[in-house]
C-alpha cells in the first residue's frame, strides 16, 4: 500500500521512510512554512496598522481566506489526500453576495485564526525543527569540506575546534547518521503540523453530515405529521359524514315502501356508499394504520401479515412500544417487505420476526422463494432505506439466486416512555 | 319486541351523534345522555346507570383509542355493564381487549359502517344489552385469513358455526342462517368446544370462552 501522508510513511515502513521522498517532502513543507509565515507576519503587521483605520480589518479577513487556499495546496507537500475547500457557493451571483457569505461562515474566521497562529507562533517552530533537524546534521557533514577550504581549522557549529581530517571526517559520519535519525522526528512533527493546518483549514465532515442528518430526519418528521394530519382529516371529515350517509339511507329504507323500486335503489346507494368507506377505510390504513399508534410495532406487524396472501409465521412476542419515529419506520419497513414477498418472491411460506434487547430493535423477514431480489430495482425499500438511516438504522438484503431471501432492519432505539401503558401488556403477546 | 333501553351515548361527531340519537328513537330507546369524550362518559354513566352504553373508539382529546380505554375501564368498575363499541376500523387487539373485559358477555365490538344497516345494528345492541357477544364479521374475517392458529383443526363447517357464534347468533340462529337444523348446529358446537378443549361448564360461558380462543389465535 503506498503511503499517501508523511504519518503513514512513518509508521506504515519506517525503515524505507528515510530513503524515500518523504523526508524531503516534510523539509520542504517546513521551508515553505517558514517563508509564508513570515510573509504573513509581515503583512499581518502591515494590515494591522490599517485596521486602526477600519480599512484593514475586511482586508485580513480575506487575506485569511486566500492564505487558507494557499495552504491547502501546499499541504498536499505531506498529505495527498485533497484538502476540499471549505467555503460555501454563494447562493446570488455578484460581490456583495459573496461578501456576505464569506462573513458567515466559520470557515472563514478559522482561517484567519490559522493566519495568527501561522505568523505568532508556527513559523518560529517550523524553523526551530528545521534548525535541529537539517542544520545540526548539515553543519557536521559540511565539517570537511569547511575545514578544506580555510586549510587549517573549522570549528563545528561554532563550538568543536577541528584541526585535522579525521576528527571532521568523522563528525562528517555523525552527521549522515544524525540526518537519518532526525529525519524520523522531522515527518512527526510535519505530520503534526499538517493535521492541524487540515482540522483549521479544511472543511470538517461531520459539520456537513451533520446538517444533512438534521435536515433529513426533519423531513421525515414533517412527513410523519402530515401524514397524521391526513389521515386524521379523512376520518373526522369524510369517512364521519360518510357514516352519516349510509344511516340516513337505511333509515330511509325503513320508510320506502319494501320492494318497490325506491327500496332497491335506497340499497343500492347505501351499498356504493359502503363501497367508498370501504376504500376509504382501506386507504387510511396504508396512510397511518391506527393499530399502530394504538398498540405499537408488535399488533401492528402481526395485522400486516394476517393481510399478506402468502402464509406468515410471526414471532413479535415481547416488543415494547418504541419511538413513534422507529415503530413508524419498522413497521412500513416490514410491510413492504412483505408485499414483495407476496409481489414477487414466489415463497409458499414466509417468517416475520421482531425483538428489541433493550437498544437495538431487530426485525427480520425470511421467505422460501426464488430468491434474486434486487432492492435497488423498484421494490420501494430503497426511501425505506432512507428513512431508517436518519434513525441510524441499517436495512440489509441477502437474496441469492434460488432463495431464500432475508431482510434485516435493525434500529438502535431505547424502549418509549409510553411503554408502561396497559395495553402493550395485554396485546402484544398476541402477535 | 325487545325491551326499551335506556342509552348513553358518546360520539365526538355531532351528525352522526344525533343521526345515532334519530335512529335508536325510532326503535323505541331512549337515549339518556349523549356525550362528545371519554370523560364525559364515565360521568354519565355514574349519573344515568344506563342498560348500555354505546361508544366510538377513537374521541378527544387524543384522537386514539380512548373510547375503547373507557368501554374496558367502566366495564371493569361496573361488571356486566353491556357495552357495544364503533369503530372505523376493526382491528382485533381492540376486540380482544374489549372480550377480556368483564367475563365477556355483555360486549359488542361493530365496524361503524354497520350503523347503515339500520335493523341489524339495533338488534345487536339489543343482543348486547342481554349479555350477548358480539363481534364484527370484518374481525372474523380477518381470523379466518390466519393459516396458523390452534383452530386448524377445526373443519371448515365447524369454522362456520364458531365465526356465526361470534358474531353473538344463537343455536336456533346459527342453524336458521347455515340452513341446518339446531340440533346439527349443537353438535357442531359441542365438537368446537372438545376441539378446543374448552371444559364443560355453563354454556353461555363456554361459548364466549370459544370466540376468545378464536379472537387470540
Amino acid at each position: 500500500m503506498e503511503a499517501c501522508d508523511v504519518r503513514q510513511a512513518l509508521f506504515l515502513r519506517p525503515w524505507r521512510y528515510p530513503l524515500g521522498a518523504w523526508p524531503w517532502r516534510a523539509a520542504g513543507y517546513l521551508v515553505s512554512g517558514v517563508g509564508a509565515g513570515v510573509l504573513v507576519c509581515a503583512v499581518l503587521l502591515v494590515l494591522l496598522v490599517a485596521s486602526l483605520l477600519l480599512v484593514g480589518i475586511p482586508l485580513l479577513l480575506f487575506g485569511g481566506i486566500a492564505l487558507g487556499g494557499a495552504e491547502r495546496l501546499r499541504l498536499r507537500l505531506v498529505d495527498r489526500r485533497p484538502a476540499a475547500d471549505p467555503h460555501r457557493v454563494p447562493a446570488e451571483p455578484g460581490l456583495g453576495a459573496w461578501v456576505r457569505e464569506r462573513a458567515g461562515e466559520r470557515a472563514t474566521w478559522r482561517e484567519l485564526a490559522y493566519a495568527l497562529l501561522l505568523a505568532t507562533v508556527l513559523w518560529v517552530l517550523d524553523a526551530l525543527v528545521l534548525a535541529v533537524a537539517a542544520g545540526v546534521p548539515g553543519a557536521l557533514l559540511a565539517t570537511p569540506v569547511l575545514l578544506a577550504a580555510d586549510g587549517h581549522e573549522t570549528k563545528i557549529l561554532k563550538a568543536v575546534l577541528v584541526t585535522s581530517y579525521p576528527p571532521a571526517l568523522a563528525a562528517a559520519a555523525l552527521g549522515a547518521l544524525l540526518l537519518v535519525a532526525l529525519a524520523y522526528p522531522l515527518g512527526l512533527y510535519a505530520a503534526g503540523r499538517a493535521a492541524l493546518t487540515r482540522a483549521l483549514i479544511a472543511p470538517r465532515e461531520r459539520d456537513g453530515l451533520g446538517e444533512v442528518i438534521a435536515s433529513r430526519a426533519r423531513l421525515v418528521d414533517a412527513f410523519e405529521a402530515e401524514r397524521r394530519r391526513i389521515e386524521r382529516d379523512l376520518h373526522d371529515g369524510a369517512q364521519h359524514r360518510l357514516v352519516a350517509l349510509s344511516m340516513t339511507l337505511g333509515l330511509a329504507r325503513l320508510d320506502a315502501p319494501p320492494g318497490g323500486p325506491l327500496a332497491e335503489r335506497l340499497a343500492r346507494a347505501q351499498e356504493e356508499a359502503g363501497q367508498v368507506l370501504a376504500e376509504l377505510r382501506e386507504l387510511i390504513h396504508g396512510i397511518h394504520p391506527h393499530v399502530l399508534a394504538d398498540y405499537g410495532l408488535g399488533p401492528a406487524l402481526a395485522d400486516a401479515a394476517d393481510r399478506t396472501a402468502v402464509p406468515v409465521d410471526r414471532e413479535l412476542d415481547g416488543l415494547p412500544r418504541l419511538p413513534v419515529a422507529v415503530e413508524s419506520a419498522a413497521y412500513f419497513t416490514g410491510r413492504e417487505a412483505l408485499a414483495n414477498v407476496d409481489r414477487h418472491s414466489g415463497a409458499a411460506r414466509a417468517r416475520l420476526t421482531g425483538r428489541h434487547d433493550g437498544r437495538v430493535l431487530v426485525l427480520t423477514v425470511e421467505d422460501d422463494g426464488r430468491g434474486g431480489a434486487d432492492p435497488a430495482r423498484g421494490s420501494g425499500l430503497t426511501g425505506l432505506a432512507d428513512r431508517l438511516a436518519v434513525l441510524d438504522g441499517t436495512l440489509t438484503i441477502t437474496s441469492p439466486p434460488g432463495g431464500p431471501t432475508v431482510l434485516r432492519v435493525e434500529i438502535p432505539c431505547r424502549v418509549s416512555s409510553a411503554s408502561s401503558s396497559p395495553r402493550t401488556a395485554s396485546s402484544s403477546a398476541k402477535g | 319486541m325487545p325491551r326499551q333501553l335506556r342509552v348513553v351515548l358518546a360520539e365526538d361527531g355531532v351528525l352522526l351523534r344525533e343521526g345515532l340519537i334519530g335512529l335508536l328513537a325510532r326503535f323505541g330507546h331512549e337515549v339518556v345522555a349523549a356525550v362528545g369524550d371519554a370523560e364525559a362518559l364515565r360521568a354519565a354513566v355514574a349519573v344515568h346507570d344506563p342498560d348500555v352504553v354505546l361508544t366510538d373508539v377513537r374521541m378527544p382529546p387524543g384522537f386514539q383509542d380512548e373510547g375503547l380505554r373507557a368501554a374496558v375501564a367502566l366495564r371493569a368498575e361496573r361488571p356486566g355493564l353491556p357495552v357495544l363499541v364503533l369503530s372505523q376500523y376493526v382491528q382485533r387487539d381492540y376486540a380482544a381487549d374489549l372480550l377480556d373485559s368483564g367475563d365477556g358477555t355483555g360486549v359488542g365490538y361493530l365496524l361503524k359502517d354497520r350503523v347503515g344497516q339500520v335493523e341489524e345494528f339495533v338488534d345487536a345492541l339489543d343482543r348486547v344489552a342481554a349479555g350477548g357477544t358480539v363481534v364484527d364479521p370484518e374481525v372474523v374475517r380477518q381470523l379466518l385469513r390466519r393459516r396458523r392458529d390452534p383452530l386448524a383443526a377445526l373443519t371448515p363447517r365447524e369454522r362456520e358455526v364458531l365465526a356465526l357464534v361470534a358474531e353473538g347468533h344463537s343455536n336456533g340462529e346459527v342453524a336458521r342462517r347455515l340452513v341446518v337444523t339446531e340440533a346439527a348446529v349443537g353438535k357442531h358446537i359441542g365438537n368446537i368446544l372438545a376441539k378446543l378443549d374448552l371444559p364443560p361448564a355453563e354454556d353461555t360461558h363456554r361459548r364466549v370462552l370459544a370466540v376468545l380462543a378464536y379472537l387470540q389465535a
